[in-house]
């Protein structure tokens, strides 16, 4: 196993390839989370204008490829004048792609919440953002808490097609890696390994939400 | 003359589509008096109760609490804001608790204190758990609505009312979704609320409990008030051919 011994000799690169990954994960997911509970309510309004629109957006990235999009814009945004370093545009492509999923995510689990408790926060004075925040929101966190740890997972699994914009991520050190040493089975397995670990740590989260869903159940 | 009233419902209208829901209802309420509004399925019991804290906004007429108009100002439907702080004086029960399910039982009852109110959190938590004790819940104000009787969130949903202080209390149907055996205990809550002064509006089928603690009887009949009378006349000898139907049906209840 003298492949792995070179890959561990480059243990750095991969490990900050990893925290990048991380931070690639943790900023978009935060990113898509906040716009898409603001799409959300856009989804079910009156105005058929405004729903018509935001479920084109969402529909539209529903059958979008990622790694389509990605490339779309970091190659192409900038033929028209809007440029991005690999980081601006990893960034920009995982909110803006993710967020159509969470605000789909949500509308569904808003249409299955009873409407009794929000009604209830009206008639005790609750309004605007505080009504959102302290009434609407957590009983749809927890209700929604597994199927956005999953959007998660998609996340940290999309962040690796950022590989070809240059972003310096996992499979972009492993890949790295591999073609310097040769080591292609040592270095992507290492990876690998390294994704399922990222993605045991969200289940550990996704478990604790649904424990206290359990529990308010 | 208006101010004199603790909730004055002027020529409520109401209608959803073609049916007209309320037609002009007038309804004075006095502090300390505890009304209870009678009538079968379908009369707009619910409704007119609903236009009281505008969570149904009426077509027309007015609602008063304390001499002031609540949802218009000036003319113009009142903002979010101002709305807002005029439902925090009115209480409301509701037939299906509507309890918010993240929270303990103690935490639903300091939410709208501490959030809408913005009271200090040690002030409020000392009150609200002497509205457990005395609701009899004091032992479970760690445990999620989810785990409770039916009775007991409806006693949790009374005491979250109490902790506004509400100056006039709204109760929809409180024991209709409760099996029998646990419609007494949330019925004596509400008469000890009656004894002490509480001025409240009661749409409910319970008839002797109407009997024997309202101050006033109002009976509705598709949309409108048909009768109004003290409890004693209102059971003993209805004025109106409609009322005299309704007890025949529903009244079995009063004959103790």
């Amino acid at each position: 196993m003298h492949d792995f011994a070179i890959v561990w000799s480059e243990r750095s690169l991969l490990l900050s390839g990893l925290a990048n990954t991380v931070v690639l994960t943790v900023l978009a997911s935060i990113g898509a989370f906040a716009l898409g509970a603001m799409l959300c309510p856009l989804l079910m309004r009156q105005e058929r204008a405004v729903a018509w629109a935001a479920h084109a957006f969402v529909d539209g990235f529903r059958c979008t490829p990622f790694l389509l999009f990605a490339y779309l814009v970091y190659y192409g945004l900038p033929t028209v004048g809007i440029s991005f370093d690999s980081w601006g545009a990893g960034l920009f492509a995982l909110v803006l792609y993710h967020t159509a999923y969470v605000a789909e995510i949500l509308r569904g689990a808003w249409a299955a919440q009873p409407k009794a408790p929000v009604e209830a926060g009206h008639a005790f004075g609750f309004r605007g953002f505080g009504l959102w925040r302290r009434i609407v929101m957590p009983p749809l966190l927890l209700a929604a808490g597994p199927v956005l740890g999953n959007q998660v997972i998609q996340i940290v699994k999309d962040s690796a097609f950022l590989t070809v914009i240059a972003l310096p991520e996992l499979t972009h050190a492993a890949n790295s890696i591999q073609s310097r040493h040769y080591v292609p089975f040592a270095a992507l397995l290492t990876a690998l390994l390294l994704y399922w670990a990222l993605c045991l740590v969200v289940e550990a989260g996704v478990a604790a939400v649904g424990r206290m869903a359990e529990a308010r159940r | 003359m208006s101010t004199a009233y603790r909730l004055n419902v002027a020529g409520v209208s109401k209608r959803f589509g073609s049916l007209q829901v309320l037609d002009n209802i007038n309804l004075q309420v006095a502090p300390s008096e505890t009304v209870c509004l009678l009538g079968p399925s379908g009369s707009g019991k619910s409704t007119l109760l609903r236009c009281i804290n505008w969570l149904e906004r009426p077509d027309s007429g007015r609602v008063l609490i304390d001499g002031q108009t609540i949802g218009v100002t000036g003319g113009v439907v009142m903002n979010d804001r101002a709305l807002a702080a005029m439902r925090t004086r009115i209480g409301m029960v509701f037939q299906h608790f509507a309890l918010w399910p993240h929270l303990t039982v103690l935490q639903n009852v300091m939410e709208a204190p501490l959030h809408v109110l913005r009271r200090p959190d040690q002030e409020v938590r000392a009150e609200a758990e002497a509205l457990l004790r005395r609701v009899g819940l004091f032992d479970k104000r760690d445990a999620f609505p989810a785990r409770l009787s039916g009775g007991q969130k409806q006693r949790v949903g009374i005491a979250r009312a109490l902790a506004m202080k509400p100056s006039l209390m709204l109760f929809d149907e409180p024991t209709s979704a409760l099996d029998p055996e646990l419609v007494g205990e949330v019925l004596a809550v509400m008469r000890d609320l009656a004894q002490e002064g509480m001025t409240m509006v009661i749409v409910t089928h319970e008839m002797a409990f109407a009997r024997d603690v309202a101050s006033r009887v109002v009976f509705m009949d598709r949309g409108s008030v048909v009768e109004t009378g003290t409890p004693e006349a209102f059971f003993t000898s209805p004025s109106t051919e409609r009322a005299r139907q309704f007890l025949l049906r529903y009244g079995s209840a009063s004959s103790f």
